[in-house]
């Protein structure tokens, strides 16, 4: 890693940091439901890390993120009822679900499938994961020893200790999982868009016609970060279904879809912490709200989706940067002018 | 000056690209020579700027031939041209408004070297094109003759062997023109050049061999002043004086 | 015979329906290149106004036919002038409001009239019989009422001065501008006129879906595909989205159940827009209205 890389990831690693130091402390200082619904809202912020970097940085807006999520749960809930373990199951979700993406992504991108089209298919694909697996209700409908369930979903075996199934983890240690797993992408994310890859990504982002005649091939650059942007959705879902126990295919509904898109607007494209923040900031809102029928969720989310979009389009965190660095730049200027002030006297 | 008739870097045979019942480009037969500096002209509508996107692999042509250093490109696209070392400025600056100038001209030098050629790459171009006091802005708030320069520094950090330019001059002052006049003169030192100009002062100041465009097929190819003399090509232009 | 006629009729209603829900969608789309996911929510709030209206007393027919399409029509005036208008020209924000928008609607409607139905309302015609075999006259109704309200739309487009200078916007809103037309109402009364459009189709199926506030989103997702995979093209994309993917997945209904109709639409729109990117009046029908 070069000076200036490093340079660069300073933030990065600041937050790395706060996020340790949380990691440890909190077990001590919080209960432990709060402890359990954290972990849940940790791998929601995976799924948000991963949009933030497909669509805040490489510009992809992909209405369906939430399908790798989903679909990282469930080939792990899967994986490990048949395999006896987690091991390998947290391994084969990734894999799986990368497989997918890329193969999805080969079809838009080299179909040069761009825009509104590309939200659209995308939305089509959780909305087929939706219909498909919501029907899975009977007996028959079962990939090795793992019925899928239908609408009721499926529970789904906790992580162990590697290769040693006899010892699961305890929330408290699932906890300490997902935030680990929470900074290691992160940090991997804040390298990648510092890299040349995640620098060429943005410039497709920017200009994808500019970016074709300097001579990079867009669409496997987009397939890319598409890919793995998949794979870190599959971790989020494999700690999902670790947080709430079980994964049902509501996962998949449009909902959710939109709650995704709702964390990186409100978070900020082109910022990672910003997307991490919100969606911790809205889970506790939802949570907050509870069931209840007046202020309910959807009439929360659906104005503060308005109220975004309208008045602050670039999301929180950006909108502060911004903040922040106007106020440098002024105080900046005001050094510059008394410093001519007191040459000229 | 006596032009070295050295290896054939561009041709087109019959060249043609239709739009429905527009005949945009109709049977062009062009050839460009090594380190040779070509300027396109015509009036309006003449196929200048659609031959060169069939250059750019921006359109795909209707039938006919394009080969680039003997290889054929014909319907390849722009990054497959892009990668045999030409560098492109379109018609309408195609910049990365969001990201500054030197970032913008590092991506360029970072298709072709390592990090710290690239890096050394970079620093040079933007002194090259003295754009130091613009390399940390955002190229979206730079004037449109800044926006042109940077684009320009873009296609010079790759070090490409053929360049293609449309209406590099268009917008700029009187000065910035004298200025592009220039680069241009030293890309041909080690560059084949085709320019797609409307500014005739312009043109006059680079140019050797011109091809004038008329109606989707080439009029005629000689130097300025022969064409600025022919009886045909006045007439083309209709009020166009130089 | 007969049984060639009752699937023949089935399949025509299930194109006919995913044109009666996709065209005020197609409207709005066509003109203004406004994506507005909370269409669904115009066609629950047409089926809102059907049932609260009937069991208050008014006659059935008045409120599908007139209530509701003037009800979320003005609905729709309204979004757009508070909404829509600052959004023009930005295709992703509009969708991603117009997103917003859905949610607050549902939740609204949530909020005033609670998570489950109240009462419903029951379909006014009988049924009719095809030699051994019985179809809904209601749905027979509503072929009908699809096949009038595509011609209506298309004479109003083609010979109205409305249609006219709808039209003139929609392939220039600049020209248009320039020529003296205030882009801005026509903008105004179309998103209005295609929030009508849904809500009258939203109207006219309430008897057969009931409504929730959350059925919404039965419609959208199949609206937007059907618009989207149709192309710019109001009416042709409309109806060409409908008789593919309508066909498509009446004819798997048919051999294997619905839910594998719903994924062989969903699949043939995914197939579909890889192979022609622009929808199909992208490519083929591409001047037609």
């Amino acid at each position: 890693m070069t000076n200036s890389m490093l340079r660069k990831m300073r933030p990065t690693f600041i937050y790395a940091l706060l996020g340790i130091i949380f990691m440890l402390a909190a077990p001590s200082v919080l209960q432990l439901f709060t402890i359990i619904n954290l972990t849940t809202a940790i791998a929601l912020s995976v799924l948000a890390l991963s949009l933030a970097l497909i669509w805040g940085y490489g510009g992809i807006l992909c209405f369906g993120q939430v399908a790798f999520f989903g679909l990282g749960a469930y080939v792990y809930t899967i994986s490990a009822i048949n395999f006896g373990g987690s091991t390998w199951a947290i391994l084969v979700a990734i894999i799986v679900t990368s497989a997918f993406a890329s193969a999805l992504g080969y079809f838009i991108f080299y179909g040069r499938v761009s825009d509104v089209y590309l939200g659209v298919i995308t939305l089509t694909v959780t909305l087929i994961f939706f219909s498909l697996i919501r029907r899975t209700s009977g007996p028959e409908y079962k990939i090795g020893n793992a019925l899928l369930g239908g609408f009721n979903g499926v529970s789904s075996p906790p992580i162990n200790l590697p290769w040693n199934s006899a010892s699961f983890l305890f929330p408290e240690q699932v906890f300490y999982v997902a935030m680990a797993a929470l900074i290691i992408c992160y940090v991997f994310v804040g390298w990648l868009v510092n890299t040349k890859f995640g620098r060429v990504c943005v410039a497709i982002r920017e200009n994808e016609l500019r970016a074709e005649l300097l001579g990079y091939d867009i669409r496997a650059y987009k397939l890319g970060i598409f890919t793995i942007g998949a794979g870190i959705a599959a971790v989020g879902g494999v700690l999902f279904c670790n947080g709430v126990g079980r994964i049902t295919p509501d996962i998949f509904n449009l909902y959710n879809a939109a709650l995704t898109i709702i964390w990186v607007i409100v978070g900020g494209r082109g910022t990672l912490i910003g997307p991490i923040g919100a969606t911790f900031a809205l889970f506790y809102v939802t949570s907050a709200l509870g069931g209840q029928s007046v202020f309910n969720n959807n009439l929360v989310l659906g104005i503060i989706l308005i109220i975004f979009v309208l008045l602050v389009p670039k999301g929180v965190a950006p909108t502060i940067i911004g903040w922040a660095s106007a106020r440098q730049k002024k105080s900046q200027r005001r050094v510059r002018r008394r410093r001519r002030a007191e040459g000229t006297r | 000056m006596k032009r070295k008739r050295g290896d054939v870097v561009v041709e087109t045979r019959e060249l043609c690209m239709h739009f429905g019942g527009v005949r945009a480009v109709e049977q062009v037969d062009f050839t460009l020579y090594d380190r040779e500096l070509r300027c396109l002209i015509g009036p309006n509508g003449a196929g200048k700027s659609t031959f060169f996107k069939c250059l750019t692999g921006q359109l795909v042509p209707t039938s006919g031939e394009v080969l680039i250093r003997g290889h054929e490109m014909t319907g390849a696209e722009p990054f497959e041209i892009a990668s045999l070392g030409v560098g492109i400025k379109t018609q309408v600056p195609n910049v990365f408004d969001g990201l500054t100038a030197e970032e913008n001209i590092w991506l360029s030098a970072r298709r072709w070297h390592g990090e710290a050629r690239a890096r050394a790459l970079t620093a040079e171009t933007i002194d090259r094109l003295d754009l130091g006091d613009i390399r940390r802005t955002l190229v979206g708030r730079l004037a449109h003759g800044q926006r042109q320069w940077v684009e320009l520094g873009m296609v010079v950090a790759a070090e490409p062997w053929l360049v293609l330019l449309d209406e590099p001059a268009a917008g700029m002052t009187h000065e910035e023109t004298y200025r592009t006049a220039q680069l241009i003169e030293e890309i041909n030192k080690t560059s084949a050049l085709i320019v797609v100009e409307h500014d005739m002062q312009f043109i006059r100041m680079i140019s050797r061999q011109v091809t004038l465009f008329n109606e989707g097929g080439i009029l005629m190819e000689d130097t300025m002043d022969a064409i600025s003399a022919d009886e045909r090509a006045r007439e083309v232009y209709l009020g166009h004086r130089s | 015979m007969d049984l060639i006629v009752a699937v023949l009729f089935q399949l025509i209603y299930v194109i006919s329906n995913l044109a009666l829900i996709s065209l005020g969608l197609a409207i709005i789309f066509g003109m203004m290149r406004v994506i507005n996911l909370a269409h669904g929510e115009f066609l629950m709030l047409g089926g809102y106004t059907v049932v609260v209206a009937t069991n208050a007393g008014i006659n059935i027919w008045i409120s599908m036919l007139i209530l509701a399409p003037l009800i979320v029509g003005v609905i729709g005036v309204v979004v757009e002038r508070l909404l829509i208008r600052w959004l023009y020209g930005r295709m992703v924000d509009t969708l991603l409001a117009t997103w917003g928008l859905s949610l607050l609607l549902v939740g609204i409607v949530t909020s005033l009239f609670g998570a489950s139905t109240g009462t419903t309302v029951s379909p006014p015609l009988g049924v009719l019989r095809i030699g051994e075999y019985s179809a809904s006259g209601y749905e027979f109704f509503l072929i009908i009422v699809t096949i009038l309200l595509l011609f209506g739309v298309w004479l109003t487009l083609r010979f109205t001065k409305l249609g006219l200078l709808a039209r003139g916007t929609m392939q220039n809103a600049e020209m248009a501008s320039a020529l003296g037309v205030s882009t801005s109402n026509i903008y105004m009364i179309t998103f209005g006129l295609g929030a009508a459009v849904s809500g009258l189709a939203g109207g006219l199926l309430a008897p057969i879906t009931g409504v929730l506030p959350t059925i919404g989103a039965t419609y959208i997702a199949k609206a937007f595909i059907t618009v989207i995979s149709g192309g710019a093209a109001i009416l042709a994309g409309t109806t060409a989205g409908s008789i593919l993917l309508g066909g498509i997945n009446g004819i798997f209904s048919f051999i294997a159940g619905s839910t594998f109709g719903e994924i062989a639409l969903l699949l043939a729109a995914i197939i579909l827009l890889r192979l022609m990117p622009k929808g199909i009046t992208g490519r083929f029908f591409r001047k037609s209205l």
